[in-house]
């Protein structure tokens, strides 16, 4: 399950890719990685897999902290193939021995983390919010469990350390050109293992809502499926996009990409306005580290009014068009 | 040729009661009713729709305290042929690396198999990494958040996996472990007749000697977990208690004065 530290500490990043674009996500791990790396007195290195990856491009992850980037350019890359990209990872980490190695808690990462972890025999953390060194040098991680409701501290007694790391939580670091680092070129291996086929994509997702700055979100207390034309116009008067609790979900009122809460996106934008939504845990666990909500409910003993920093006692559907009007007028007096 | 079908299945509290203690850092289970993984009811409704679809067993494995049976025995009643649970002392403390151990021991142990269904997550744990583990433990693929069973025949399946960009049509042979997602189905509620039925079906139990053959004693429950918890706390709920409005006509200009201040306007 362990084995022995040869020469220095390593701590490897695995930067995520999607039709040859490195996810976000991974410029937030290079971020906290760096800064374990410090701690550590390690090196941090990123590993990418991907298809016919521009070295320009992967510079970006220099730029963002990395010392050195393990690239891996084959066709078998292109899809979200498990099988293949663990099997080249499992390989690259018993070469390299790295004490920590992360990926983003992605629904990827939370695919490919796991399968990699048992083929290393070694503790995977989920879902982590956030990493610190402690005074002894151990890695901690903390990861909320019980629906948010608790965060535990965990720590692992195998070799790598592996954790999975929540989107959006963890700061990249500035860009920085001058960086230097190098590109360690590396010749994919190709598993016999079994592995699922792809035929396809149904569909692309066009609304990434953890993304948003500001959401607009309907839920039960719309009452019809109509109700979202209103939510709609409310976000569009502020810019924002349309989210939804799980009932509208559920009766096929809005798609399930619009789904805030638990089972759906957590998010965390800069503004939250929960309409007609009373604020299960499951909804709250997605949303209440929204940097300002607001909410509009019938009923005065909504939970959700306890976690909100404005809330209004009402109809919705009495609230919103008078929001909008105000809104609408402000901004025609600022074109003025 | 019929197809052998297991689902995995956690007892869990219920999450919209269960109470935590702030002070000690403690989950009070005794605070709320035990009940199945609201994310398993969706991998068994799947493993029961595929039964009926081309024929075949459905078997539902639980591994946790010797409670957990009734979660088994209401598996049963909404449609499980057969269920096992795995309990011992020394499992316990398991986390993910130890669980999908034991529970990969014990399929091994149930013999050959074509699918394993599980739920996305439990609602305790949130770590969702189960399902991954027990694929890779047993050499088989595994495909993750599936949100749609588009065809099953007795060859093979295929299914819609959501990835974070876009919707994967997946195609595989047998054997697999499927993850799926709430979207995939609607699971049925068990009836009255199948409730009784359930109350008559054994449930197998399976201790550590059961399956000693199958398991090294250094690889299951907390001695066998390469993670551990250090401390747990409670967040204090982030509360905002902010200022809420009986009025409209006082909230509206309050709220435009903070979207305005906050630059959100």
């Amino acid at each position: 399950m362990s084995y022995n530290m040869i020469g220095g500490k390593k701590v490897i990043v695995f930067a995520e890719q999607r039709g040859g674009r490195i996810h976000p996500i991974s410029y937030e791990l290079l971020g906290k990685g760096r800064e374990i790396a410090d701690r550590l007195g390690a090196e941090l290195s990123s590993v990418l897999l991907a298809d016919g990856m521009r070295r320009e491009d992967v510079m970006e992850l220099i730029y963002y902290g990395a010392d050195s980037v393990f690239l891996y350019n084959h066709t078998v890359f292109r899809e979200p193939d498990i099988i293949q990209y663990k099997h080249n990872l499992v390989k690259l980490i018993r070469e390299e021995k790295p004490e920590v190695f992360l990926f983003g808690a992605t629904h990827f990462g939370r695919s490919l983390g796991p399968r990699v972890a048992a083929a290393l025999d070694t503790g995977l953390t989920a879902d982590c919010i956030d990493l610190q060194v402690d005074e002894d040098g151990e890695l901690v991680q903390i990861r909320p469990a019980f629906t948010g409701n608790i965060l535990a501290y965990i720590k692992t007694k195998t070799r790598p350390i592996m954790s999975t790391v929540r989107y959006k939580v963890m700061q990249m670091r500035e860009r920085d050109l001058t960086r230097k680092g190098h590109i360690i070129e590396k010749d994919a291996e190709i598993s016999s293992e079994r592995s699922p086929k792809f035929l396809g994509k149904e569909k692309e997702s066009k609304l990434n809502i953890a993304d948003a700055k500001k959401i607009v979100s309907g839920g039960r207390g719309l009452g019809t499926p109509q109700g979202f034309t209103l939510i709609k116009e409310m976000a569009d008067s502020i810019g924002a996009v349309v989210g939804s609790s799980r009932i509208p979900v559920d009766e096929g009122w809005i798609s399930k990409e619009h789904q805030v809460g638990f089972s759906g996106n957590t998010v965390k934008p800069r503004l939250y306005i929960a309409c007609g939504i009373s604020g299960s845990p499951q909804h709250l666990a997605g949303m209440r580290d929204s940097e300002m909500i607001i909410a509009i409910n019938t009923d005065p003993s909504a939970p959700i009014f306890k976690f909100a920093d404005y809330g209004i006692v009402g109809d919705l559907y009495q609230v919103l068009p008078r929001l909008i009007k105000e809104i609408e007028k402000r901004k025609a007096n600022k074109i003025e | 040729m019929d197809l052998k079908t297991i689902v995995l299945i956690k007892q869990v509290p219920d999450i919209t009661k269960v109470k935590f203690d702030m002070e000690k850092g403690r989950i009070d289970r005794s605070s709320a009713e035990a009940e199945i993984n609201p994310f398993d009811l969706n991998a068994l409704e799947a493993a029961v729709q595929v039964k009926e679809k081309v024929g075949g067993r459905v078997l539902a494995i639980s591994m946790g305290p010797p409670q957990a049976i009734s979660a088994l025995r209401d598996a049963i009643s909404r449609g499980a042929d057969d269920a096992i649970l795995i309990e011992d002392k020394r499992f316990a403390g398991a986390d993910t690396w130890a669980t999908s151990y034991t529970l990969a021991q014990a399929i091994r142990k149930t013999g050959d198999f074509h699918l394993i269904f599980c739920g996305e997550k439990t609602v305790d744990g949130d770590t969702g990494q189960v399902g991954a583990e027990v694929a890779e433990k047993l050499n088989i693929p595994h495909v993750y958040y599936v949100s749609k069973i588009k065809n099953v025949t007795v060859e093979g399946i295929t299914l819609v996996s959501e990835m974070d960009d876009a919707s994967y049509v997946v195609e595989s042979g047998f054997p697999l472990l499927v993850s799926v997602t709430k979207d995939v189905n609607k699971p049925r509620l068990p009836t009255l007749r199948e409730k009784l039925r359930a109350m008559k079906t054994e449930v197998k139990i399976w201790h550590y000697e059961d399956m000693s053959e199958f398991l090294n004693p250094e690889k299951v429950g907390y001695t066998g977990s390469p993670t551990s918890v250090h401390k747990v706390i409670v967040p204090k709920e982030k509360e905002r208690r902010g200022r809420i409005f009986k009025n409209v006509d006082e909230a509206i200009p309050a709220i435009l004065e903070a979207l305005e201040r906050e630059r959100l306007i």
